[in-house]
């Protein structure tokens, strides 16, 4: 009986300790109170920014921030953006050598943190501030099952960016509002100045807009359903492929995305299907020198007469292992407070998540300006932990299509089966 | 009668060893063996084959990066897959999908090593001859191999860029027409096999020359003697002379490009189809995304092992059969 006590009392002394060194080392639930100034420590930053464009912007700010909290540091490692998902994850799962805070795509955000690997952000200093202030569509994408994972960082969507002087020589005086227009519109451009109506790009999320266009989407979690082979998805895979044939130049497609935006920046095309975060390098190209020549208007509409592309952007993440978890939410709250997304917006022409940082002086930049009202017609992508997964066996099943070794529906079909195999219990219909 | 003869030399019977005993006695005599070869065996078990055993494990279950167990920071997972047994290899055998990359990843295989080898003898059989300048030749000869794959394959696809590419604008200042050289599958494939050719060359090369340093030139000159043609001499004194290498290199040959992942996944990256996909482009593209698969990945490196062990065995035997008959 006696000994019994003494195990039990040592079982409550040990769990006492462990959840006193939870607290002190994470401070987590509580580290939205106390005094920001006395956290100290190192920690890791991964930020998957254009190394050259766009991280001058955030290396500034961190500056800022180490100014500020001068008993933090913080370690910026710059990570190519293709490169993070696995990068993060191998990290992540073996837990050696991952980051305390990351920027990650928001189609990421659902798979991480379905796997355990973030830290929640409810009533942390992370989000402390004002959260209401968010834009809906990137505020929704940072929320798993109800819980935050992620501060919005950045938001994007993809919109339709044109050359203004070669409509003007084409003696057309709107962009196209419907694909069907956009087809008519660049067979008279050809003709007028010789320049292609647009470079398609073949890869999957840029055919999102198609999809949606149509009333289509990849998959249906609330009915555990794969949609991608239902008639709309085919039609859009079959008005995708038109508007190859009759309106791009012939997409090289190992170099597709350089070679896309080479010829749009030297003015060979005259509309791209792209995001906010390609204007920094357009502007560098010849066609843009003057920057009042590039226009953006919304995606074109499908047969449904309805325009709507995804919405995209970045989060910062905390890591769930890492071990500076208040100094990370500090870091998390900076990076994503009005401030710092007007200032990273002033230079980098991305587009804030906060409503309250679309400041006068922001929505003069051009590009900001352009992409502000595209953005309410934007959706969040479908929340499956496995979105990011599905964009693969679609893009090699787009490719076909538009290679044309395969049709439409056998196209369809292909991504369908793929997907079957990365979403246990669902079914195809 | 011969097993008479046989039993008569036998020294006087005794009793056969058990076992135990004759291992104790194996110890006795050889521990001094036994404890230099130790080191090795625990590197091989630890390096070799406790990961080959996990990842034959793995492949019989439905493991996968969401239901295995992790401890992250806060949130500890508990482990949920099961075993499946040969699920997986079932899935992967039934699906045709498997069997057009297996077929692609064959003639790719016999392709790229045919000509890596036959260009890689042609090059050093003409660099062991006395010419002018041959260290600068050699030095030369060696750059491929020299500079790393990723570089080369990176310059190698802007070169063959069908927009942007320096093959087209030469082409296209010649008034010629410019080619797509990476649109159609067709054309993919050929580029691939061209791209880990050119890296492919040097290191035969190299292995070539030091074989031909070996043969005895004395072979050469009583061939000449009996009035041998420079290619009776090469088919008579050079091939078998080069045998014991070609031999070698062929096998090594065979097994890097089987599995030759960067030549085709950073050529062709992600926004080609699949047609020019071997085996380990093909398993990484299916299961290298998203939540990964473990069982999956684990169950087509099993099959990988298994095609090129019983590649290495078969070619092993005809390789000594050859040797036991020349």
């Amino acid at each position: 009986m006696q000994r019994r006590i003494a195990a039990s009392a040592l079982a409550v002394a040990i769990a006492l300790a462990a959840s006193a060194c939870g607290s002190s080392g994470g401070g987590h639930g509580q580290s939205a109170s106390g005094d920001p100034s006395a956290i100290a420590g190192t920690i890791t930053y991964w930020d998957t920014s254009d190394a050259t464009a766009e991280a001058p912007a955030y290396q500034a700010l961190i500056k800022q921030f180490e100014a500020k909290y001068p008993k933090i540091h913080v370690n910026y490692v710059n990570v190519p953006f293709a490169n993070v998902e696995q990068k993060f994850k191998t990290a992540a799962q073996s837990g050696k050598g991952a980051p305390d805070v990351m920027r990650a795509d928001v189609g990421l955000v659902d798979e991480y943190a379905t796997l355990g690997y973030l830290a929640p952000l409810d009533g942390t200093r992370a989000v402390a501030d004002t959260p209401a202030d968010f834009l809906k569509g990137p505020e929704q994408t940072a929320k798993v099952n109800g819980k935050t994972y992620g501060v919005p960082s950045v938001t994007d969507t993809l919109g339709l960016l044109y050359n203004k002087a070669l409509f003007k020589k084409a003696g057309i005086a709107a962009p196209p509002k419907t694909w069907q227009e956009l087809i008519s519109d660049s067979a008279v451009i050809k003709q007028k100045t010789g320049a292609y109506g647009t470079y398609l790009n073949p890869d999957s999320y840029f055919l999102l807009p198609f999809l949606y266009g149509e009333g289509a989407d990849m998959v249906d979690p609330a009915s555990k359903k794969i949609t991608i082979s239902r008639p709309q998805a085919v039609a859009a895979l079959a008005e995708a492929k038109k508007v190859y044939d009759t309106s791009s130049m012939k997409v090289d497609f190992a170099n597709a995305y350089d070679n896309m935006q080479t010829a749009f920046k030297t003015g060979k095309v005259a509309m791209l299907v792209q995001g906010p975060w390609s204007t920094a390098d357009d502007f560098t190209g010849s066609a843009f020198a003057d920057k009042s020549n590039l226009g953006i208007a919304p995606v074109p509409a499908g047969s449904t007469g309805h325009a709507s592309a995804p919405t995209g952007g970045h989060d910062l993440v905390v890591y769930a292992g890492s071990g500076q978890l208040a100094a990370s939410e500090l870091f998390t709250e900076f990076m994503t407070s009005t401030a710092a997304e007007q200032q990273i917006a002033l230079k980098n022409g991305t587009l804030p998540a906060r409503s309250s940082a679309y400041t006068a002086k922001v929505l003069a930049d051009p590009s900001i300006a352009g992409f502000r009202p595209v953005l309410d017609t934007a959706r969040p992508r479908a929340q499956v932990a496995q979105v990011g997964s599905l964009f693969t066996p679609l893009a090699t099943a787009y490719i076909k299509v538009l290679q044309g070794t395969e049709t439409p529906q056998q196209g369809a079909d292909d991504a369908a089966k793929g997907f079957k195999s990365l979403l246990p219990g669902y079914s195809v219909g | 009668m011969a097993a008479d003869a046989l039993s008569a030399t036998r020294p006087p019977a005794s009793r056969p060893a058990s076992p135990l005993r004759r291992l104790r006695r194996a110890l006795d005599r050889h521990w001094y063996g036994w404890a230099m070869v130790l080191p090795v065996v625990i590197v091989m078990a630890v390096l070799v084959l406790y990961p080959l055993g996990k990842g034959i494990y793995y492949s019989l279950t439905d493991a996968n990066e969401s239901n295995v167990a992790r401890h992250i920071g806060m949130n500890h997972i508990p482990a949920t897959y099961h075993m499946v047994w040969f699920k997986n290899y079932a899935d992967i055998l039934s699906d045709g999908y498997f069997w057009g990359r297996l077929v692609w990843t064959v003639v790719w295989t016999v392709c790229c090593v045919t000509l890596q080898v036959s260009l890689g003898m042609a090059l050093a059989v003409m660099l062991n001859r006395r010419v002018r300048g041959r260290a600068v030749y050699r030095a030369l000869l060696i750059v491929p191999w020299a500079v790393p794959a990723f570089v080369s394959v990176f310059a190698w696809r802007l070169m063959l860029n069908s927009q942007y590419g320096v093959f087209n604008s030469v082409l296209t200042h010649l008034g010629l027409p410019a080619q797509d050289w990476l649109g159609s599958p067709t054309a993919m494939k050929v580029a691939v096999v061209i791209v880990n050719v050119w890296i492919g060359i040097p290191f035969n090369m190299v292995a070539m020359l030091g074989g031909l340093q070996a043969i005895p030139r004395e072979l050469y000159e009583a061939a000449e003697m009996d009035g041998a043609s420079p290619w009776q001499r090469f088919t008579g004194v050079t091939l078998p002379g080069l045998r014991p290498v070609t031999a070698t290199v062929v096998m090594l040959g065979t097994i890097w490009t089987f599995n030759q992942f960067p030549v085709i996944w950073l050529m062709l990256g992600q926004t080609t189809d699949d047609s020019a996909d071997i085996l380990v482009t093909a398993a990484y593209r299916l299961i290298g995304s998203g939540v990964s698969d473990y069982a999956g990945a684990a169950a087509y490196g099993v099959l990988i092992l298994a095609v090129l062990l019983a590649f290495s065995t078969y070619y092993r035997k005809q390789i000594n059969r050859g040797e036991a008959v020349s």
